[in-house]
C-alpha cells in the first residue's frame, strides 16, 4: 500500500512546536502516516524526533500544533488518551518496571480489566499474542531477568495486548544485535500486513531503506525533507540529515604536526552497564593537530573521553601521554600530566553552579601558587585571574562573583574554556564543545580550539556535528560500536562517506 | 505447667495490645512509601491523633467519634505533606520532620488547653470513654490462641485490615499501579497511571492510619492523655517498614516482636526484678536499632533491596 491507494492518513500532525528552556525542540513539524505503512523518522541526536513522538503519546504538551487521528482532530493530554486512540510507543529507554513480571508490566495501568485480574488468564492471552507474532517471552519472568532484546519484545507485546494500531518505535535497533534487528524487521512486517502502522525513529540509513515506505528527515526541530523510500538512497539521506550548508568558514593554517602527545594502543573499556563500549581503539594525536571523532551518539564517544581523562577504567590496552604510560591513572594525575577536559555535560561536570564565576575559573589552578600559598587561598589573586579571563574570553557576566548557573550556556562554556585552556599543557579533550550554543558562541569556541592547535597542543575533538569536524579538525576518526571505522584527512573527507561510516558501513577509504 | 501457659497467654495478650497502634501506622506507612513518598511525620500524626481522639471522646462520650476525628486529623496533616512533597517537590525528609515537630508541639498544646476548666484546661488525668477488651466466649479461654480473642474492637479490626492490605497490594490492579508508581514513576506515567494522584491518595491514606493508631493509644491501650503517649512509636513504625521489607504481613511480625519485648519488660518490672527500670524501658528501642542494623547488613549482603526504587524522589514529567 502507499499514499496513492489509501489517501486518508491514519495519523496527521500539523505545525507541532515545542520549547524547552533554551531549546526549540520542535519547530512547526508536520507528519503523515498511512495505514499499513512504516514511516521512518530520520535525524541526528537532538533533531527533535523523540520530542515529536512524546508529544504524540501525550507525555509532552505541544506549545502549538494540531493532531488528527483517522481524520478527527484530537487532544492528547496523557498516555492514556493516546492508548485510547490506539497509539502506543516503545521508548528508547524501556518503560518497564524491573522488579515486576512480564505479565504485570503488560497490564500496568490498564483500566478495562477486572479489579483483581486473574494473572493466569493474562498470561494465557500473552502467550496467544506471542505465538501469533513470533514474540517469544515467558509471561511469568521478571523483567530484570530478561535480555535487552527480550525486554523489547515485552514492550511490543504491551502495545499489541492493548490493541494499538499505531506503533511508535524509538530507535528500536540501537540496543539489538544484527540478528535481533532482522527479527524485529520481520515482526514489523507482520504487523503492517495486518493493517497496523508504525513510525520508526532511527539514524541508521540501512534501516530506513530496509523497513520503511516513507521517510521524513528532521533537523533542528524541523522536518526538512519528505521522501518515498523507494525513490531515495542512503547518500542523499545522509546529506539531508546532516545539512547541506556550511555554517562556518574559519581561516585555518596548514597543520604542522609536532611530537605525538596522545597515543591509544588497542584500548577497550566497558560502559556503565558493564557491556563493552570501546573495542580495541588505537590512534595517536600530534602536537599542533586536531583529531576529530565523528559518530552517532552512544557509539563509545563518552567512554573514549572518560578513558583519556582518567574517569573510566581501561579494561585492556594502553594510553600514553607525552610518551609516558598513563593507563588507569587518577583524574588528578592525568590533569598533572597536562590534560585539559571540556566535558559534554557542562552544567553537571564542567562547573559548580552555585559557586561564583571566579571560583569556577580558579578550580583548576587553585592547587598551586599564585592562587594558593601554604594551603591558603588568595581570594584577591583569584579575582584578578577571573577578571583577566572574563576580559580575554569575553564572558558576559554581571560580576566575577555571580553564581555561574545564572549565565547562559554559551558563557558557561566560555568560562570552562578559559579555565581549561589556561591550564592546558599538552592535550585538550573537548566533548561536544559547541552543542546547544548560538552562532556567535559556537564560533568563539571553535576559534579557541584552533588557537590551541596553532600553539602546538594536541586537541581531541569529539563532536556530533560533521560540519564542525570538517571545518576545524585535521583528521577525522569515525567511531561505530566502539570501533574506529577509519581515519580520514579532513580536507579530502566528504559528508556522504562519513555518514555511511557512522552508520556502520565499511568504506575501505582509509 | 498450666501456670506457665497462662502466663504466656497473658504476655501474648499484652503483646498484641501493644502492637496494634504500630501495625496501623506501619501498614499506612508501607502504602505511602510504596507510592514513593517517605513520610517521617508519622510520630506527629500519631500524637495529634491521640490527643484529638481522647478530647473528642471525652466531650461527646463516643470513642468512635474520637477515632473518626483522629483519622481526619491524620489525613489533613498527610495532605500537607503530600502538597509539599508532590506538588511543591520539597525535600521529603525535611517536610516529614517538620510535620513531626509541629505535631508534637500541637499535641502538647492541645493537651493543656482542651481539658475542662475544672482541671485548668488540662486533659492530663481526665478519664473518658474507652474501648475495653471484648472477650469472645469460649475462644478466649483456649490457652495461647485465646490471646487473639481478648482484645479491644480496634485490634479485632486489624484481623480484617491486614489480609485486605496484602490482597490489595499484590492482587489488584490498583495495587499493581501503586507498586509501579513507587518503583518507576516514569514508566507508570507512560502507562497512563496518574502519578500525582496516586501519591496524594496513599500519602493521605497513610496519615489516616497513623491517626487511627494514635487513637488506639489514647482510647484503648493507655486510656487518657499523657504527654508523649506514643513513646516514639511513630519512629518505630518507620523502622518496622524497613524490617518488613515494605510488606504488610511482615509488618505484623515486626509489631509483635516489638510488642512482645514491651510485654515481657512490663512483666519483669511487675515481678520486682533487680534490673533497674530504665534499662528495661530501653529494651524496645535498643531492639529497633539492632533490627535495623541487621536488616541493612543482610540486604547489602544478599543484594536484595526492598525499598521502592523511587522512594524519596520527586517526579516531574517534562524534566529535560
Amino acid at each position: 500500500m502507499n499514499a496513492e491507494s489509501s489517501p486518508t492518513p491514519i495519523l496527521e500532525m500539523r505545525g507541532i512546536t515545542k520549547h524547552f528552556p533554551g531549546v526549540m525542540a520542535n519547530d512547526h513539524a508536520d507528519l503523515e502516516l498511512y495505514p499499513g505503512e512504516v514511516l521512518a523518522l530520520l535525524g541526528e541526536n537532538g533533531a527533535g524526533k523523540s520530542t515529536l513522538m512524546n508529544v504524540l503519546v501525550g507525555l509532552y504538551r505541544p506549545d502549538e500544533g494540531e493532531i488528527y487521528v483517522r481524520g478527527q482532530r484530537v487532544e492528547i493530554h496523557s498516555p492514556r488518551d493516546a492508548a485510547t486512540l490506539g497509539i502506543g510507543m516503545v521508548h528508547q529507554n524501556f518503560m518497564l518496571v524491573p522488579t515486576m513480571t512480564v505479565a504485570e508490566n503488560i497490564i500496568l495501568g490498564m483500566t478495562d480489566l477486572p479489579f483483581a485480574p486473574r494473572m493466569d488468564e493474562v498470561a494465557r492471552r500473552i502467550r496467544e499474542i506471542s505465538q501469533r507474532y513470533n514474540l517469544e517471552v515467558d509471561p511469568n519472568a521478571y523483567i530484570w531477568q530478561l535480555s535487552v532484546g527480550e525486554q523489547q519484545r515485552v514492550e511490543i507485546l504491551k502495545l499489541l495486548y492493548r490493541g494499538a494500531e499505531i506503533l511508535i518505535l524509538d530507535e528500536p535497533t540501537a540496543v539489538l544485535t544484527p540478528q535481533e534487528s532482522h527479527e524485529l524487521g520481520r515482526i514489523i512486517k507482520r504487523m503492517t500486513d495486518e493493517g497496523k502502522s508504525a513510525i520508526f525513529i532511527t539514524h541508521k540509513m540501512e534501516e530506513v531503506m530496509e523497513f520503511s515506505q516513507w521517510v521524513r528527515v528532521m533537523q533542528a526541530g524541523k522536518v526538512v525533507a519528505v521522501k518515498k523510500t523507494a525513490e531515495t538512497n542512503p547518500q542523499e539521506l545522509a546529506r539531508l540529515m546532516v545539512g547541506r550548508e556550511v555554517l562556518f568558514r574559519l581561516e585555518k593554517d596548514a597543520c604542522t604536526p609536532g611530537d605525538v602527545i596522545l597515543e591509544l594502543r588497542d584500548v577497550s573499556a566497558d560502559n556503565d552497564k558493564g557491556l563493552p563500549a570501546l573495542r580495541g581503539v588505537s590512534f595517536s594525536i600530534h602536537g599542533g593537530e586536531i583529531l576529530g571523532i565523528a559518530g552517532v551518539a552512544g557509539n563509545g564517544q563518552r567512554e573514549l573521553a572518560e578513558v583519556v581523562t582518567g574517569l573510566r577504567k581501561v579494561t585492556q590496552g594502553k594510553i600514553l601521554i607525552n610518551g609516558q604510560e598513563r593507563t588507569n591513572k587518577s583524574p588528578l594525575e592525568i590533569i598533572q600530566s597536562g590534560v585539559s577536559h571540556i566535558p559534554a555535560d557542562r552544567i553537571g561536570m564542567g562547573v559548580v553552579g552555585d559557586m561564583a564565576v571566579a571560583d569556577n575559573i580558579a578550580m583548576k589552578g587553585y592547587r598551586q601558587p599564585p592562587l594558593t600559598e601554604h594551603g591558603i587561598l588568595h581570594p584577591r589573586r583569584i579575582l584578578e585571574l577571573a577578571r583577566r579571563m572574563i576580559e580575554t574570553f569575553r564572558i558576559a557576566t554581571p560580576s566575577p562573583q555571580t553564581h555561574i548557573k545564572f549565565l547562559s550556556g554559551g558563557n558557561i562554556q566560555k568560562a570552562i574554556l578559559a579555565r581549561e585552556i589556561d591550564a592546558c599543557a599538552g592535550l585538550l579533550v573537548a566533548v561536544y564543545p559547541s552543542r546547544g550554543l548560538d552562532v556567535g558562541a559556537t564560533e568563539a569556541v571553535r576559534r579557541r580550539l584552533l588557537e590551541q592547535r596553532d600553539a602546538g597542543r594536541a586537541v581531541l575533538l569529539i563532536s556530533e556535528d560533521l560540519e564542525e569536524l570538517l571545518t576545524i579538525a585535521d583528521r577525522i576518526a569515525v567511531l561505530f560500536e566502539g570501533r574506529v571505522m577509519g581515519i580520514l584527512p579532513a580536507d579530502t573527507a566528504d559528508i556522504e562517506t562519513l555518514g555511511l561510516m557512522m552508520a556502520g558501513a565499511h568504506e575501505s577509504k582509509e | 505447667m498450666i501456670e506457665a501457659l497462662l502466663l504466656l497467654t497473658q504476655i501474648l495478650t499484652i503483646t498484641l495490645r501493644a502492637g496494634t497502634s504500630l501495625i496501623y501506622a506501619a501498614v499506612g506507612e508501607i502504602y505511602t512509601e510504596r507510592s514513593g513518598i517517605l513520610n517521617l511525620g508519622l510520630e506527629g500524626m500519631m500524637l495529634t491523633g491521640a490527643v484529638t481522639a481522647f478530647a473528642t471522646a471525652f466531650y461527646t462520650g463516643s470513642p468512635w467519634l474520637g477515632v473518626l476525628v483522629a483519622m481526619g486529623i491524620g489525613m489533613i496533616m498527610a495532605a500537607i505533606h503530600a502538597f509539599l512533597t508532590v506538588t511543591m517537590r520539597a525535600n521529603q525528609v525535611v517536610s516529614g520532620l517538620s510535620i513531626t515537630l509541629f505535631g508534637t508541639g500541637l499535641a502538647s498544646f492541645l493537651g493543656e488547653r482542651l481539658g475542662p476548666a475544672s482541671n485548668n484546661g488540662n486533659l492530663v488525668g481526665m478519664v473518658g470513654p474507652r474501648f475495653g477488651p471484648l472477650e469472645i466466649p469460649v475462644l478466649s479461654q483456649v490457652p495461647l490462641v485465646g490471646a487473639l480473642f481478648k482484645q479491644d474492637i480496634l485490634t479485632y479490626l486489624l484481623y480484617a485490615l491486614v489480609p485486605l492490605a496484602v490482597y490489595y497490594l499484590y492482587k489488584t490492579r490498583n495495587g499493581l499501579n501503586l507498586r509501579a508508581v513507587g518503583e518507576d514513576p516514569q514508566t507508570a506515567d507512560a502507562m497512563g497511571i496518574d502519578v500525582t494522584r496516586t501519591r496524594y491518595l496513599y500519602t493521605i491514606l497513610g496519615g489516616m492510619l497513623a491517626g487511627f493508631g494514635g487513637a488506639h493509644l489514647s482510647l484503648a491501650y493507655a486510656p487518657g492523655w499523657t504527654e508523649n503517649i506514643t513513646g516514639g512509636r511513630g519512629w518505630i513504625a518507620i523502622a518496622l517498614v524497613i524490617f518488613a521489607m515494605w510488606d504488610p504481613a511482615r509488618a505484623v511480625l515486626g509489631a509483635i516482636l516489638f510488642g512482645g519485648i514491651n510485654a515481657v519488660q512490663f512483666r519483669l518490672q511487675a515481678s520486682g526484678t533487680t534490673i533497674p527500670a530504665a534499662y528495661l524501658n530501653m529494651l524496645p528501642y535498643l531492639m529497633t536499632i539492632l533490627v535495623l542494623v541487621i536488616m541493612t547488613w543482610w540486604e547489602n549482603l544478599s543484594h536484595r533491596i526492598g525499598a521502592p526504587a523511587a522512594l524519596g524522589k520527586a517526579y516531574m514529567r517534562e524534566e529535560k
